[in-house]
């Protein structure tokens, strides 16, 4: 599905991921973790081919093209979803709309029929019950006003509309209290399957009580610097990173 | 340029001859003004004594007054000689033979605002016997509006048929030493439209000059008089989506609103004449005076409006709100690109009690264009309980435009409510990241963010309007952003 090689990024010239490498399978969900400034959101920007993150070196293979060479606008309708850490307000614009001509946009790409506007409306009001949103979010703003977990609950909303096939959620759990982590986790499991692959980019391990990773990633300095299973991401919890840093540095 | 005047008007005319046009047409008279052109004009145009008085008295007092420079605009000395104030449209000869001879990027942007065929060259200017569609609509149109007792045609028509109103209500709203733009209009206008809505009329339908024959293109001097009777209500809209060629550079267009009691007059405009090429050249000069009387208790007047052509604009719709109760609206939505520039925004005079008056005002700057807004919010001594809101919001695109805020508030009453909102915001890169990794492509970001920046205006449009209106901000801002 994805593979990551030797990948060195920089942000306003400074280098931030020196080096690195992972692997996603078809169906696999991926915990990226690590302590601030490791590279974690470099990585799902990059990913996205946001503006400013400058790709240095290295490859990035999505499906077995070539996700560097692709427009962001092109990466999102062959499948790459980034659900933001920060998602921006944009005043006026209707987020059922917004979210209608994203659809729209993708199945056309797609080769598909656009939906109407009544075909629509039964799409998304079923993915608004699996993510216990209010109806009337669809008439409001895109993400205005909305509070914190508001917002990153919409995120999940987009993502079982527009079903991509690589999802990176940046952050996603940060600013959630104990229930909206809860709906927003069942919202991200729902969605699991065999041809759908999750990268969670988190600094902590709660979210993985609720969405178990298939890999754990520990990021540091740009590099992975140690791969496990969901056992890592507890140990972790339990000792911090110092210990992986060193074992890292002995290494 | 190839391109002459689209002067509908004279097409239309060609086979549709009304009146005192049909002898007008062959004359001109050279550049240049004195009394002895303004007694032309108001001889051709077969006017009473009243109307060329008032005239002359306006000429009298234009040659006292000097171009007001303190707009934050730019251009060259504008030659009041050189100007021919009373021509004869262009012959056929001139005129381009068909639309094979026209500007192709004009021809594309008609293409793009889904401009009908038929209506293409006309606009254009082509020399062809253009006969609109409309025609029989309107004939139909003018009978429901004759039953309905509404009074709806161009100014010239009603100064003979109707001069008792005329000499009631022209220049009541704007006096003819009203300030330099408006005062040479006093002078020298060539027409322009009015309308009458009787006591107690809610007018069947929207008036629009679209539909109006014989006025499609009024020239460079209009004037406009809309008076709404005791409990009756208009809603007019003015202009058209279509980009408007026109050889005059400049035009100085006057239009007055009168709203009795109870009455209520809603204004629309959509502006897109000609804002010149990258470089700025060949843009009109577009100089309006507009003003709405609230003459009687519990009156509205709502000015809305879309400017998104010409290369200078300076544009002020007002509200005197004179009875009590009265309220005053103004929603605007400004768009400025390459190197247009726009000094535009609204007055409220509160002169009655509990008057309320509401300006939202969006900005749109793009290329290298500047844009300012200028309000005046007044508040007399009697006005008790006056209230305003204003919001006056801009985004700029690209880090070579301007945006400029001049707000005036005169408070003279101490139980005045004046609320002033202002906002300057860039186009959000993270907004327009947000869009394009949903897959929507930038051309379409863009708009969906401007279009949701001027959401509060475009609701107060008729919808027909409205969606024309995001259409031409569409074409307007192609290629601002990327």
């Amino acid at each position: 599905m994805l593979s990551i090689q030797n990948l060195h990024a920089t942000v306003g010239g400074k280098e931030i991921l020196k080096g690195l490498d992972f692997e996603v399978g078809p169906g696999e969900v991926h915990a990226i973790m690590g302590p601030n400034g490791s590279g974690k959101s470099t990585l799902a920007n990059v990913l996205a081919g946001r503006d400013g993150y400058e790709v240095t070196d290295g490859t990035v293979t999505y499906l077995g093209q070539d996700l560097l060479d692709l427009a962001p606008e092109e990466r999102a309708r062959a499948g790459v979803f980034l659900a933001f850490q920060y998602p921006v307000e944009i005043p006026g614009v209707n987020n059922a709309y917004l979210l209608k001509a994203a659809l729209n946009a993708q199945r056309k790409h797609r080769g598909l029929p656009e939906v109407d506007a009544f075909e629509f409306l039964g799409l998304v009001r079923e993915k608004m019950q699996l993510m216990r949103m209010d109806e009337s979010f669809l008439n409001r703003g895109v993400n205005e006003g909305f509070s914190g977990g508001e917002k990153k609950r919409n995120e999940i909303l987009q993502m079982a509309v527009l079903e991509p096939r690589l999802a990176v959620l940046d952050e996603t759990d940060s600013g959630l209290d104990i229930d909206a982590l809860k709906v927003v986790a069942a919202g991200v499991n729902a969605l699991r399957g065999e041809d759908r692959s999750i990268v969670l980019v988190t600094h902590y391990q709660r979210l993985l009580d609720y969405i178990e990773p298939d890999f754990v990633h520990v990021l540091s300095n740009g590099r992975v610097i140690k791969t496990g299973d969901k056992s890592l991401a507890l140990e972790l919890e339990d000792r911090g990173y110092d210990w992986v840093l060193e074992e890292a540095v002995n290494a | 340029m190839a391109t002459s005047p689209p002067d509908v008007e004279t097409l239309v005319d060609q086979k549709y001859k009304h009146g005192f046009f049909t002898d007008i047409e062959s004359d001109t008279v050279p550049p240049g003004l004195d009394e002895g052109v303004i007694r032309h004009i108001s001889a051709k145009k077969g006017e009473p004594q009243f109307m060329l008085d008032w005239r002359l008295k306006a000429y009298e007092h234009w040659l006292t007054m000097r171009e007001p420079r303190w707009a934050q605009v730019h251009h060259a000395p504008i030659d009041y000689q050189g100007i021919s104030y009373f021509s004869a449209p262009k012959s056929d000869e001139d005129r381009p033979k068909s639309l094979d001879e026209v500007d192709p990027k004009l021809l594309e942007t008609y293409d793009k605002l889904g401009i009908p065929l038929h209506e293409r060259a006309a606009l254009a200017g082509v020399a062809v016997d253009a006969v609109f569609d409309s025609v029989s609509v309107a004939t139909t149109f003018k009978k429901k509006l004759a039953d309905a007792g509404v009074i709806f045609g161009s100014f010239s028509e009603a100064v003979i048929n109707h001069p008792e109103l005329i000499e009631q209500y022209l220049g009541t709203v704007v006096p003819y030493t009203d300030n330099f733009f408006a005062t040479l209009n006093s002078a020298v206008f060539t027409d322009g439209s009015f309308v009458y809505v009787p006591k107690g009329v809610r007018c069947p339908m929207e008036l629009s000059t679209y539909f109006r024959i014989n006025a499609a293109n009024t020239g460079q001097f209009e004037r406009t008089l809309i008076i709404a009777d005791e409990g009756s209500h208009v809603s007019y809209l003015e202009g058209c989506t279509a980009p408007m060629r026109d050889e005059n550079q400049l035009h100085a267009a006057v239009v007055e609103l009168v709203a009795m009691g109870d009455a209520e007059i809603k204004y629309s405009t959509v502006q897109n004449w000609y804002p010149g090429d990258e470089n700025g050249v060949g843009g009109i000069y577009n100089f309006v005076t507009k003003r709405g009387d609230c003459r009687g208790d519990n009156a509205k007047i709502s000015w809305t409006q879309v400017e998104t052509g010409s290369a200078i604009t300076w544009k002020y719709p007002s509200c005197i709100l004179t009875g009590d109760n009265s309220v005053g609206e103004f929603y605007s939505v400004a768009v400025t690109n390459n190197l247009q520039q726009a000094d535009t925004g609204t007055k409220m005079i509160h002169i009655g009690r509990n008057t309320k008056s509401t300006i939202v005002s969006k900005g749109i700057s793009a290329g290298r264009a500047s844009q300012s807004y200028r309000g005046l919010v007044k508040v007399l001594p009697g006005a008790e309980g006056a209230r305003n809101h204003t919001q006056c919001d801009s985004l700029l695109m690209g880090d070579r435009c301007g945006a400029h805020t001049f707000p005036y508030i005169e408070a003279k009453n101490p139980s005045a409510h004046i609320e002033h909102e202002a906002t300057t915001s860039k186009i959000g890169e993270d907004q327009l990241f947000y869009c394009l990794q949903r897959g929507i492509s930038e051309e379409d970001a863009v708009n969906m963010i401007v279009n949701g920046f001027c959401k509060e205006v475009f609701r107060e449009l008729p919808m027909e309007f409205a969606v024309e209106a995001q259409a031409l901000l569409a074409v307007s801002l192609e290629g601002a952003v990327g």
